[in-house]
């Protein structure tokens, strides 16, 4: 057992971490999440100037041979700053399909561009009816001549409006639901029938309703096995959720600090209002399930490329404890900061979004533990 | 002991769903169900409906222009109001000021203030909490200092609630800093047009501007705007507190949200199926319809014992506390009822005019704005550990 960060990782939390506290500060982040785009560019170029966008690619495919715990890393410190550039869809969904299961032809395209910065791109796996089942697609593949043409609706599709490429889910086979007949297809952001309603989210990010009317791919758009796809799928969702658990430990350590601090700071009644008992209490809770989250969070990470069964057991076991935690700290936080925390000024209301959604992203806690106890 | 309503109690439920039928504005009803903030003319346009059927006070005395309802037809009305997704009227003037102005009031006073208030004509806002006085309300240091006819206010309002569409604040300003807190605290209706008024917005996490910052500099109130005795405000304020905490519970209005949490919950897919099949699901939604009847019934003994002439009690605080909680149960159900459909949030969506078509199903981005406003139930009209601190001391005797 070691929980120890090797030297290139304490250097990569050095230099994240650094650039939150000095270029991210909440003005920043508000004056991005308001702009065209959602997130700055300029950032993005400098995250793959600083190795960020490839830490998590092998060296074979042109990054810099890290793990989930480069990517862990990362996360929290993204949510410490509730960061908006597309790191996510872009690196730790669509980027990690591709290096897991991509042609040689796919990962030679994408992986370098990914990591250059050149290429962003999202993951188009929900649907309007679907929920959280990652089976219960309408979209459809139809084989023709040497390629696929693709027909449907795919919902709240982060990243998607500066996406170069998305990849899609959708049927090649099999009814609604089987676990037959899904196959992955790395369609072009501005390919012919594709079309995007972009909006903005709650917590400050972009997304898009993704619809796609008979849009023409190739044989080599084809990510994966045809009608074999959703283990990889799965596979893609638990790695995404392993992050936004990060992220959400990050976004909970700040709100834990900022309560903790205006406990120490705020007067009512001639004292501190920490000098409360009741609100004592109440942070004492904070704590803990800061700190239960941040053990889950870092279980399932090291647990995230063990087999499927191991994985996924130990990816819904963690959502469940970020969803409750998440929920509690998020919302003890506005509470003990009283009015000031339904301010959107301030940043904890902000904090708050994000772990809201946060608890729906990739499965709300209900799902999970559903998963989790059939498992 | 009954539960049963009589048979002049049926007819009046009649009375008023017909009356609601005929006169309400079916765009109001849907921007309520949408769960969003009306627009000032919203309110003024439903209030001028009610008054002009002489129901919009209908807990005011009859002399004051109240119906003379009992109890019970008051609660059959507020049902039925909820049920038809009717506007919550502004509750500052006609729940909160009104009650202080014909029971600590001048002749003049009642004559000048309670007529606009019923029509709607004059829109009020609550001028009590202070950037350093909150929970301590006491501790306010808005200063009123007498100079001949006048008060002279300087001071600083915060989270004053529609500041922005009012015409009237009701105060407590501080006009004496000896003795104990609560006793240097007077009452004073403030015209907010008065010169060296600053209102500033303050936007909430839902992205509304419902709250607002009040400056006062120099600002001139004549002496006959004080509310009864100089020094009595604290005791004005607190009979009103008590009203407020009773309007908080909002029974009615958290049965029909779950009742539309219904069948949201069944028009939502999840595995080909209706999300209200699900378990754990619906079992929430069922312990939440189990905490309302609570609610309900503790709410109607205490308005029982309203009807047998004791006025709202530290008890209401336990309506405060559970009508809030239940509040913010709720709209996380809905929230969580539309999945992913949580996420898409423009603000554009709530205004006027706004005519294409809903990203999702039309009701998730009202529940997302309700759920995040709806934080704010358990802060505002005393914070729940405040209410809790209430019954410890006055019925524990912690
Ligand atoms: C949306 C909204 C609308 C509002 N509208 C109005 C309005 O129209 N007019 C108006 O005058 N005010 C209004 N308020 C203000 C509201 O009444 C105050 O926010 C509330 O009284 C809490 O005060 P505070 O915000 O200063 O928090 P604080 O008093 O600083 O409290 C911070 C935290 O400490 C807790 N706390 C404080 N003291 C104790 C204690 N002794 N024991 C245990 N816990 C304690 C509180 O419960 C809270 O969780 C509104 C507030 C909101 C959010």
């Amino acid at each position: 057992m070691d929980f120890n960060f090797t030297s290139e990782q304490q250097l990569l939390q050095e230099s994240v971490e650094r650039f939150i506290q000095d270029e991210y500060d909440f003005d920043t982040r508000r004056k991005l999440a308001g702009s065209d785009d959602g997130f700055s560019r300029d950032n993005w170029a400098k995250f793959a100037e600083l190795g960020w966008l490839g830490v998590s690619f092998s060296e074979d495919d042109g990054g810099f041979g890290g793990g989930p715990v480069d990517t862990m890393i990362v996360m929290e410190a993204f949510g410490k700053g509730l960061v908006t550039e597309p790191y996510l869809p872009t690196v730790v969904l669509a980027g990690g399909l591709v290096s897991r299961h991509g042609s040689d032809a796919q990962k030679a395209d994408i992986i370098p561009r990914i990591v250059e910065g050149e290429l962003m791109m999202a993951f188009a796996f929900a649907e309007p009816h679907g929920r959280f089942n990652l089976a219960d697609l309408h979209t459809t593949a139809t084989a023709d001549g040497g390629g696929y043409v693709i027909s449907g609706h795919k919902a709240v599709v982060y990243g998607a409006a500066c996406a170069g490429k998305i990849i899609v889910s959708a049927r090649t086979g099999g009814d609604v639901r089987d676990s037959d007949g899904v196959s992955l297809f790395i369609v072009d952001g501005d390919a012919d029938g594709l079309s995007r309603r972009d909006y903005r989210t709650v917590d400050g990010l972009r997304a898009s309703e993704v619809t796609l009317d008979n849009v023409r791919v190739g044989a080599d758009a084809v990510l994966g096995p045809v009608g074999g796809a959703l283990p990889l799928i799965e596979e893609a969702i638990d790695y995404g959720t392993v992050a936004v658990c990060a992220e959400a430990v990050g976004a909970m350590k700040v709100l834990h600090d900022a309560t903790h601090e205006y406990l120490k700071t705020r007067q009512q009644f001639g004292q501190p209002i920490g000098k409360f008992q009741v609100l004592q209490h109440r942070m004492v809770d904070m704590f803990i399930n800061y700190e239960e989250a941040k053990s889950m969070a870092l279980m399932a990470t090291l647990r995230v490329d063990d087999e499927p069964a191991v994985r996924a057991q130990a990816v819904s076991a963690a959502k469940v404890q970020i969803g409750k935690s998440g929920r509690f700290v998020g919302q003890e936080s506005v509470q003990l900061h009283g009015g000031m925390g339904m301010t959107d000024e301030l940043n904890v209301g902000s904090y708050f979004k994000r772990l809201t959604m946060i608890e729906v992203l990739f499965g709300n806690t209900d799902y999970h533990l559903n998963k989790y106890a059939a498992a | 002991m009954d539960l049963t309503f009589t048979e002049d109690e049926q007819a009046f439920r009649e009375t008023v769903r017909r009356f609601l039928a005929d006169e309400l504005p079916q765009d109001l009803a849907r921007k309520t169900e949408g769960g969003w903030h009306l627009e000032k003319e919203d309110v003024a346009r439903w209030n001028r409906i009610l008054h002009a059927k002489g129901w919009s006070a209908p807990a005011w005395p009859e002399e004051y222009g109240g119906t003379g309802w009992s109890p019970v037809q008051r609660y059959i009305f507020n049902e039925e109001c909820a049920d038809a997704w009717a506007p919550i009227l502004s509750p500052f003037g006609l729940s909160m000021v009104g009650p202080v102005i014909y029971t600590f009031g001048s002749d003049e006073q009642k004559a000048k203030y309670l007529p606009p208030i019923l029509s709607g004509e004059t829109f009020w806002c609550q001028g009590y909490s202070e950037p350093g006085s909150g929970s301590d309300l006491a501790s306010l240091k808005t200063r009123a200092v007498r100079d001949g006819g006048d008060y002279v206010v300087n001071g600083h309002k915060i989270w004053t609630t529609q500041a922005h569409w009012a015409d009237m604040m009701f105060c407590l300003v501080r006009t004496d800093t000896e003795g104990k807190p609560q006793q240097g605290i007077s009452f004073l209706l403030i015209d907010m047009t008065s010169p060296g008024i600053q209102v500033k917005p303050i936007i909430t996490i839902d992205g509304s501007h419902s709250v607002n910052e009040v400056f006062f500099d120099d600002v001139r109130v004549p002496v006959e705007n004080l509310i009864g005795q100089e020094g009595m405000g604290w005791t004005y304020a607190k009979f009103l507190l008590g009203h407020e905490r009773t309007l908080i519970a909002g029974v009615s209005v958290s049965k029909k949200r779950i009742a539309q949490l219904k069948r949201i919950a069944g028009a939502e897919r999840q595995n080909g199926a209706s999300l209200l099949e699900d378990t754990s699901f619906r079992n929430r939604v069922a312990e939440a319809e189990i905490s309302l009847q609570a609610l309900e019934m503790t709410s109607l003994r205490s308005l029982a014992s309203e009807n047998a002439g004791k006025g709202p009690g530290p008890e209401s605080s336990i309506l405060k506390i559970r009508g809030s909680e239940l509040q913010q149960t709720i709209s996380g159900l809905l929230v969580e009822a539309v999945g992913y459909y949580a996420g898409p949030y423009e603000l554009e969506r709530f205004e006027d005019g706004w005519n294409e078509e809903p990203i999702g199903p039309d009701y998730a981005q009202g529940s997302m704005a309700m759920h995040l406003y709806g934080r704010a139930s358990t802060i505002y009209g005393g914070s729940n550990e405040i209410q809790r601190n209430v019954i410890a001391k006055m019925i524990l005797g912690l």
